[in-house]
């Protein structure tokens, strides 16, 4: 059993602030962190492993070169190898290029670490929020997919995976190789150990550059190569004219929103 | 691909019973001004199993032509059979642009698609409108979990492709049907769906929890306290006849099932009438939220940042305030 993880760093969107004068976004000091939905995955991936001490995990990101502190996290919860994928024709892709990029990585580690059963992603990464690159990647590679998964077994020569629908949850069958992407289940992912924590530190993690893909069709890629574009950005306008009651007991406060509520027809 | 005509596509979603999903007939309120200043045709796409109820109610909607697809392999959605469909289809008509709700499925198939056809796709939007300059579709979408918007385009490369999320566009006034129906019949082999469902998994409290469809929501976040914290939120709902939701921080601690979730992580909504009780307004609940109409919020914390989207205010503690709201309500009825 050989499962890939695909991570992705993202700033914490929890601890983002607008700067009140500019309106744009204080990205400062933010700190970076593992794309939550990514450390459920890894999870989903450890939870397999713990059933089958043999399978091998293999973590995979795209990034800047400081995103290997991603993988070492991840070497520290329960990845056996990592590997970076950087590279500068790399930057500015969307999802579209990027799933392209790391599809092509997926066949370029595959000769090291031997083919993969399972391609484990998070649902979404925090920061775009687009859920695109686990499917994407699915139909670049030709393999069926599972997505808003919260665990996984192996089952025969494929997988049940439990995924979240809008009014419950299902039980899906899927055969390898495929790829499942995870939404949050009932648990965290697990701490890493002190000896796990320092063997990740020490870890080389292999970097897979621009000039490792001869193959790889340059128009499909960065900037140019991808067809979406931000044409701008903004900050969301916050509503004005609320009212707001304040009253010294909490009854009279609601009798008057009561009646401001069926004044307006509201209720 | 090239585009074969100005047309926009909405791709009406279908549940099991045939019936159409709501997002793909709110989705042709914006469509019908989108084609209009794209200078094509509003189509509705439904592919499902006995669909003549989603077909009738596009129809009925402003579609000017409903695309259908109707067959025993659609009745339960698999992203495989759909993406067959959905890209036979787009190749041959050549759209130059579709919409898709961004519901789980949706979110699920979008991508696939867009794939396949090796396009641009924006997910989640919020806004829509056409790029004056370009003639493009501007998709406007949340990004950084709602603090910041981004508007793309998609320029080079067709259809352009978004999913938007239910409940932020309104399904206009039915009218009379004078769309064109066809019929295409594209047949996908039981060997080329890969994943099987297995079994499903009804929700703990076993009730089917509409948020997207609510005309009113009351919810409750961590100013509750507790699972038995939310009694004084349901009675509310039940006097109202509303759907109960809730704050991540509220569903994370278990008080309340996922599926009442409202925000970045659960339901995007848009009711009439958005009562948060106990909830401070992270951004990621905004996010999912802010497009109600009206909102009322009651939180004893007067700088709590829900009271910046809310029309109507109370600060104060819920347990005093709800009891009282929710009598004066029933006082008004009887």
């Amino acid at each position: 059993m050989n499962i890939l993880v695909c991570v992705k760093q993202v700033p914490d969107t929890t601890e983002i602030k607008i700067d009140p004068v500019k309106n744009t976004l204080i990205r400062d000091g933010v700190p970076s962190i593992l794309n939550p939905f990514d450390g459920y995955a890894l999870e989903a991936a450890a939870r397999i492993k713990d059933k089958d001490p043999d399978a091998k995990i293999v973590a995979v990101t795209m990034g800047p070169p400081q995103a290997v502190a991603v993988l070492k996290e991840c070497l520290a919860i329960a990845a056996d190898k990592a590997y970076l994928v950087s590279g500068r024709t790399f930057g500015g892709s969307d999802t579209l290029a990027t799933s392209y990029i790391l599809s092509s990585a997926v066949k370029k580690i595959e000769e090291t670490e031997g083919k993969f059963d399972a391609i484990f992603c998070g649902k979404q990464a925090i920061d775009g929020d687009t859920a695109q690159v686990g499917p994407e990647m699915a139909e670049h590679l030709g393999y069926p997919q599972v997505t808003y998964g919260l665990e996984a077994e192996v089952d025969g020569d494929g997988l049940k995976v439990i995924k979240e629908m809008e009014d419950g949850k299902a039980v899906m069958g899927v055969k390898f190789p495929c790829v499942v992407t995870f939404t949050k289940p009932a648990w965290d992912p697990r701490y890493p150990t002190i000896k796990r924590k320092m063997a990740a530190n020490r870890a080389e993690i292999p970097t897979l550059d621009d000039t490792m893909f001869p193959e790889m069709d340059t128009t499909r890629i960065g900037l140019k190569g991808s067809p979406t574009h931000v044409k701008k950005t903004f900050v969301p306008q916050k509503k004005s004219g609320g009212v707001k009651i304040q009253e010294a007991d909490n009854e009279t406060g609601a009798k008057k929103l009561f009646e401001l509520l069926s004044g307006a027809s509201i209720i | 691909m090239e585009a074969k005509t100005k047309d926009l596509w909405v791709f009406v979603e279908t549940n099991e019973d045939g019936t159409a999903k709501n997002v793909g007939i709110e989705l042709l309120s914006p469509g019908k001004m989108m084609a209009g200043k794209q200078g094509g045709s509003l189509v509705a796409v439904v592919i499902g199993s006995g669909v003549d109820a989603a077909v009738n109610d596009a129809a009925t909607h402003g579609a000017d032509k409903v695309i259908v697809v109707d067959g025993p392999e659609y009745k339960q959605y698999s992203t495989d059979a759909y993406a067959i469909a959905l890209c036979t289809l787009v190749e041959k008509y050549g759209p130059t642009s579709m919409m898709i709700g961004a519901t789980n499925n949706g979110r699920d198939l979008g991508p696939r698609v867009s794939c396949r056809l090796n396009t641009g796709l924006t997910a989640d939007c919020t806004a829509l409108d056409i790029d004056e300059e370009s003639g493009n579709v501007a998709w406007t979408r949340p990004a950084f979990g709602g603090n910041l918007m981004a508007t793309i385009l998609c320029p080079d490369h067709r259809p352009q492709i978004g999913t938007v999320r239910p409940g932020v566009f309104k399904k206009g006034e039915v009218t009379a049907a004078n769309a064109e129906i066809v019929r295409e019949d594209i047949h996908v082999d039981a060997k080329d769906i890969r994943t099987q469902l297995l079994e499903l998994i009804q929700d703990v409290d076993g009730e089917k929890v509409d948020l997207e469809g609510a005309e009113i929501i009351v919810s409750g976040g961590r100013g509750v306290g507790g699972p038995e914290g939310f009694a004084p939120v349901k009675a509310l709902a039940e006097v109202l006849g509303a759907t109960v939701g809730a704050s991540r921080a509220a569903v994370d601690a278990g008080w309340i099932a996922h599926s009442h979730q409202v925000g970045q992580t659960g339901k995007t909504v848009g009711p009439k009438l958005y009562i948060a009780c106990g909830i401070s307004g992270a951004i990621q609940h905004l996010a999912g939220m802010s497009g109600s109409d009206c909102i009322v919020a009651i939180n004893k914390d007067p700088d709590a940042p829900i009271f910046d989207v809310a029309d109507y205010g109370v600060v104060g503690n819920l347990f005093e305030v709800l009891p009282v709201l929710t009598e004066e309500i029933k006082k008004a009825r009887a």
